[in-house]
């Protein structure tokens, strides 16, 4: 037991190791903030077209079904390295200049873009079509019906799963950390070479879990909240 | 009475499937005029309404609102929907919006009015249906007829040369339906063309130019209230005014 606390809490080496380790974790903050806010925006034109009618729509449709079915089943370690390894032999300037980092994110993205595409659609799906009825029935075109009226309730009521899913993504920046970005989890490996102590990854995880126990709370509040106002309009 | 009927229903059918909803139903309705539908759950009714505003496409016949016909496909809904109000049975309120946006989204968004101008002309209509204290509410704070009586604001915030109701007191607690029922006759009062989907029977009587009964899928009867209701000339009509007398609804 004591070997075991040596190896992997060490209060010395906790301390010695993290300034590298937080160097490192603002890398993972980093990559997370801009690929969330990718995800959230793309995911988001890829529900709407998978949710687009007519026939005229149906190639779109069908790309966007391809897109999710194929990205939702594949490792994101499969995609981070096609993306981190793959994309700067390509040979066009974008890519070969780009950091890892950057790669790392488009990496993220793509794939949790993928998930994310299937928690508003079920959203957009759960709203009742008699709203998107009695939107159509005053003039409003399809598009109108949905923004201001499909929308922002679908989005109100996926706001808890998509959040759990951005826990997720937070987490999944450390699988870029062992393709060649020194971000926490590869700063606890450089750690654990030098010092023959795994202390530094016990560091990194005090800092997701710190990052994401606020957003876990987050969302009780407002499943808690939704709970109370539901309740509150049955009486 | 005009040459010309506001709304005219030749030959229309409808199909969910196998199943004819609507069989080659003939209606006319003139400007200022008040048409009800009587007749079961089922019978039709709302998907009568429902086809003259292209929520539902019609198989065949033709349907003119306006001079306009309809159902060849050309047609732009959105402007047509413009002229045509529905209110439903279940309201149908947008849940998160106000009482004040609910009433101005369309004039804002399909009318192109601007915020001010949309939220004076919904304060308006508040007023007229007596809920201005609940602008600023949300739907799920009012009571049934209050929201029934939102959504009759909401189709009249678009200023609609024609109001279909859709059963709009069946949800309703008893107690509640005299006052919706007292807002749509006050938009008889005014001359309101209206086309009314009820089981309020008394009601369609007092306020009807003409009553329809219909019986699976088809016009069965029409004519004015006092001769659907006093002297009905179909066996089906007396069949089914006896059953409604029977439940103590008229």
């Amino acid at each position: 037991m004591h070997r075991v606390l040596h190896a992997f809490a060490d209060p010395f080496a906790f301390r010695q190791a993290l300034p590298d380790i937080w160097s490192g974790f603002l890398i993972n903050v980093h990559m997370m903030v801009i690929a969330e806010a990718l995800v959230l925006v793309l995911a988001l034109l890829i529900a709407i077209i998978r949710g687009l009618p007519g026939r005229g729509a149906k190639p779109f449709r069908g790309l966007a079904i391809l897109y999710t079915d194929f990205f939702r089943g594949t490792p994101l370690t499969i995609v981070a390295f096609a993306c981190i390894l793959g994309l700067p032999g390509l040979g066009y300037s974008v890519v070969r200049n780009a950091s890892s980092e950057a790669l790392g994110v488009v990496a993220l993205t793509i794939v949790y873009t993928a998930y994310v595409t299937e928690v508003y659609r079920a959203g957009i799906e759960s709203v009742h079509g008699s709203q998107r009825m009695a939107a159509r029935s005053l003039g409003l075109s399809y598009m109108q019906a949905l923004r201001y009226v499909v929308l922002p309730q679908a989005i109100r009521r996926v706001i808890p799963p998509l959040l759990n899913d951005f826990i997720g993504l937070q987490k999944d920046t450390a699988i870029i950390g062992a393709i060649g970005v020194t971000e926490a989890a590869a700063q606890g490996t450089n750690y654990a070479n030098s010092y023959f102590n795994f202390t530094g990854y016990l560091v990194g995880a005090v800092f997701f879990v710190y990052l994401t126990i606020p957003l876990a709370r987050y969302t009780d509040h407002i499943i808690r909240e939704r709970e109370r106002r539901e309740r509150a309009a049955m009486v | 009475m005009s040459a010309q009927p506001f709304v005219s229903l030749k030959g229309v059918t409808k199909r969910f499937g196998d199943l004819e909803v609507l069989r080659r139903v003939d209606l006319e309705v003139s400007e200022h005029n008040v048409v009800c539908l009587i007749g079961a759950s089922g019978s039709g009714k709302s998907t009568l309404l429902r086809c003259i505003n292209l929520l539902e496409r019609v198989e065949e016949g033709e349907i003119v609102v306006d001079g306009q016909m309809v159902t060849n496909g050309k047609v732009d809904v959105n402007a047509l929907r413009r002229k045509i109000g529905i209110v439903f049975q279940a309201y149908n309120l947008f849940p998160h919006m106000t009482v004040l946006q609910n009433v101005s989204l369309g004039p804002r968004k399909v009318r192109r009015l601007d915020r001010q101008q949309a939220h004076r002309a919904a304060m308006e209509l508040l007023v007229r249906i007596g809920l201005e204290d609940k602008a600023d509410e949300y739907p799920d704070r009012l009571s049934g007829g209050q929201q029934q009586r939102v959504a009759i604001a909401r189709a009249l915030a678009m200023n609609p040369k024609i109001l279909l109701l859709d059963e709009i007191t069946s949800a309703l607690d008893p107690q509640l339906v005299s006052e919706v029922l007292n807002l749509v006759r006050s938009l008889t009062e005014v001359g309101m063309t209206m086309i009314i989907a009820t089981h309020e029977m008394s009601f369609a009587r007092e306020v009807s130019d003409k009553v329809c009964f219909l019986d699976a899928g088809v016009i069965c009867e029409q004519g004015p209230p006092d001769q659907i209701f006093s002297n009905p000339a179909e066996p089906r009509t007396r069949e089914f005014l006896k059953r409604i007398i029977e439940a103590g609804r008229l």
